[in-house]
């Protein structure tokens, strides 16, 4: 089954005709995801690669094309506002890529989506993939920036804030034959609409998932929250790997939401929280795979 | 970004929050002349503080053996003497490291007779994803040390982002801090004015500890905010002018700043092997993997998803900047990155720059074979690793050589 998206899931791209989503999307075409609109205000009725229609509004675009899903390609000034426009248009899933928006615009966001049933993942992340069963994984549903080829249909979950410590998981897994049920990049700002936590319960609950990988950072306590959500209750392995133990407190490295600060979000304590939990610590990145291949 | 104390109280009060009188003095003579202003309005005390982007300054030493970096002044002679010792030196600080900073502001501002004594902060609780005041009754003094032996003397109090602050939520931390009366009603209207700056300004901090409960000329009790921290989004930067022109380059380390220019993202460390990344995540993890195989991390350095030759010959000249540098470390997952761009940026850079030291790179993604192709046939003395656990223990070996 997956979590979120399937192959079949119709996806549309919201700033299709800018130089960053029109490279992501034609990227997605060619994967053979289901990209079946694209929205730019001001472009409505003009075709993107001669394919794809362009509406000015997302509830235009959903309406016309069935789409249930959208990738946010828009810059950070306006992302909130396009994010709050996916909310309103009913879509079940919204992935937004764009980094560097405001905190206090993703606070009114988050704010704005209780009571509504869609579901955010980002901003600031590499996106999604539910990998196909094409050679070089071709056919699966690949939603934002991720590279489709390194992955590999299977039976391993991925979930992680950065995205290319999420690539080198699943190269990783598939340079050792171990494909993934799917891949969920959450991001790295500290205001983000699905948590570590939201995506082990679905990869707990998804039967083609018989195995975790979860990659943390320094910043929050969302690891702390998940860790403490799998002790009690995940049936799955999972194995983890918690990046910035060297990180100085006070800095934040890259990620507007890797920042130890007031003595909190350490690596060491979400690396403790990992192993009360059970969890499979991979000691260094290079044994991400490895540490979990070992636990099942 | 941060910003300094006295324009950390100019934005409060900005949103009517009250502040000591004073004003920030970058010569001898202009801290002259503002001392000369508060003793004149009848103020019997002032204050020296040295303006810089770290804390402990009342504690800490100038390089030339002045004592202090906060100072009280009972004359305007006394306020000359604490400036002059002040601007153009450097202060060292429990939070500045051995080399210290130079002060180049120093803000007079009048001594307040203080009765007590509350701390206050807002900030964004990241387990909710809601703005948060934290107020005490225990202000002045290191605030997580309060929480972690006395959690119960925190107040905390959440505000709904779609309503903003609202005045019983005020009177009830007002109430909490044990405020009575007309107190009460000063601290209320002075929450709603430091919420209101957080929000605006999109700080992603106001601190303000202490807030002081201060006997005014007339006797009458005021509540005043004696020190100010304030931290801003800088992903909300764009839409503040003002608070952009607020920014100190001299506080910020020149191979940051340099960095910066060449959108690459790059925080100096003071280990002895650089690296050179692509992705947050995996340069925060390129630094562990160092450490973990005994190494120790010059710098945090990303890259970006789509560097270019300009950008990575940059970044080498940076990362060769720092004199502790022993050894490089590219690690690069070009994932929709072609590694053969890489592989001819780093060529590039390497025949420009000269290098000399020990370069170990590890390239895996899009377009690889081509790209370690490129690398082996350009006659360089580099070290390939194949994974990043290899590429790591060959860069730690080459630089203990």
């Amino acid at each position: 089954m997956a979590i979120l998206v399937t192959p079949t899931t119709k996806v549309l791209v919201q700033g299709i005709t800018g130089s960053f989503g029109a490279k992501h999307t034609q990227l997605s075409l060619a994967y053979g995801s289901l990209i079946v609109a694209g929205v730019t205000p001001g472009k409505g009725g003009q075709l993107f690669e001669n394919t794809v229609p362009i509406f000015d509004t997302v509830g235009e675009a959903a309406r016309q094309t069935g789409a249930t899903a959208s990738a946010i390609f828009v810059p950070p000034p306006f992302a909130a506002d396009a994010i709050l426009e996916a909310i309103d248009a009913g879509l079940d899933l919204v992935v937004c890529i764009t980094e560097g928006i405001p905190v206090n615009d993703m606070v009114k966001v988050k704010r704005a989506m209780q009571g509504s049933k869609t579901r955010l993942i980002g901003p600031n992340c590499p996106g999604i993939v539910t990998p196909g069963t094409g050679p070089d994984s071709h056919g699966g549903c690949r939603i934002g920036i991720a590279p489709g080829y390194i992955h590999k249909k299977g039976n391993i979950g991925v979930v992680s804030r950065s995205g290319t410590l999420t690539y080198e998981a699943v190269w990783q897994l598939t340079s050792r034959g171990v494909g993934q049920s799917t891949c969920v990049g959450i991001g790295g700002d500290p205001v983000n609409g699905t948590s570590h936590l939201d995506v082990i319960k679905l990869f707990n609950d998804d039967p083609e998932t018989h195995g975790i990988i979860m990659i943390g950072e320094i910043g929050g306590s969302a690891e702390e929250e998940a860790a403490a959500w799998i002790k009690a209750n995940c049936k799955k392995p999972v194995a983890g790997f918690i990046a910035g133990a060297t990180a100085p407190p006070g800095r934040r490295m890259g990620h507007a939401g890797a920042i130890v600060s007031g003595g909190k979000g350490t690596a060491a304590a979400k690396i403790a929280a990992f192993q009360d939990a059970g969890i499979g610590i991979a000691q260094t990145p290079s044994e991400m795979a490895d540490t979990l291949l070992k636990m099942m | 970004m941060n910003i300094h104390e006295y324009q950390a109280k100019q934005l409060l009060s900005q949103y009517g929050v009250a502040v000591p009188a004073g004003e920030p003095c970058k010569t001898v003579d202009q801290a002259k002349a503002a001392a000369e202003k508060l003793f004149a309005a009848g103020h019997k005390l002032a204050v020296i503080k040295s303006q810089i982007h770290a804390g402990g300054r009342g504690k800490g030493t100038f390089k030339h053996g002045f004592q202090g970096g906060v100072k009280l002044a009972k004359s305007v002679a006394d306020a000359v003497t604490y400036a002059d010792n002040m601007l153009g030196k450097t202060l060292v600080t429990k939070q500045t490291g051995p080399d210290g900073r130079v002060v180049s502001t120093v803000l007079i501002a009048a001594a307040e007779d203080i009765k007590k004594e509350f701390y206050l902060a807002v900030l964004l609780d990241r387990a909710n994803s809601l703005p948060l005041i934290m107020a005490s009754t225990e202000g002045g003094v290191d605030i997580e040390e309060v929480a972690e032996k006395h959690p119960e003397k925190i107040i905390k109090e959440h505000i709904d982002p779609s309503m903003g602050f609202q005045p019983w939520q005020g009177r009830k931390i007002a109430a909490a801090l044990g405020l009575k009366g007309d107190l009460a009603g000063q601290a209320a209207k002075m929450f709603a004015g430091v919420y209101k700056t957080w929000w605006e300004c999109d700080a992603s901090m106001v601190e303000i500890n202490p807030l002081c409960i201060c006997v005014g000329a007339d006797g009458k009790e005021k509540l005043v905010a004696v020190d100010a921290k304030i931290g801003l989004d800088d992903n909300a930067l764009y839409r503040h002018k003002n608070i952009q022109e607020m920014r100190d380059l001299a506080e910020e380390a020149p191979l940051e700043i340099e960095a910066s220019k060449f959108n690459l993202n790059y925080i100096k460390l003071d280990g002895s092997i650089a690296c050179l990344v692509n992705g947050a995540g995996l340069a925060m993890s390129t630094m562990d993997i160092i450490q973990h195989y005994g190494g120790n991390p010059a710098n945090f350095l990303d890259v970006g998803g789509g560097a270019s030759k300009e950008q990575v010959t940059a970044a080498f000249k940076i990362i060769l900047s720092d004199p502790y540098v022993k050894g490089i470390l590219v690690n690069i997952f070009g994932g929709i990155m072609d590694c053969n761009v890489i592989a001819t940026g780093i060529v590039a850079a390497v025949k420009e720059t000269g290098l000399k030291l020990p370069l170990v790179v590890r390239l895996e993604g899009n377009n690889v074979v081509a790209g370690k192709k490129t690398l082996a046939e350009s006659g360089l003395t580099l070290i390939t690793g194949d994974s990043m656990a290899d590429a790591a223990q060959k860069v730690v070996k080459a630089v203990g050589q």
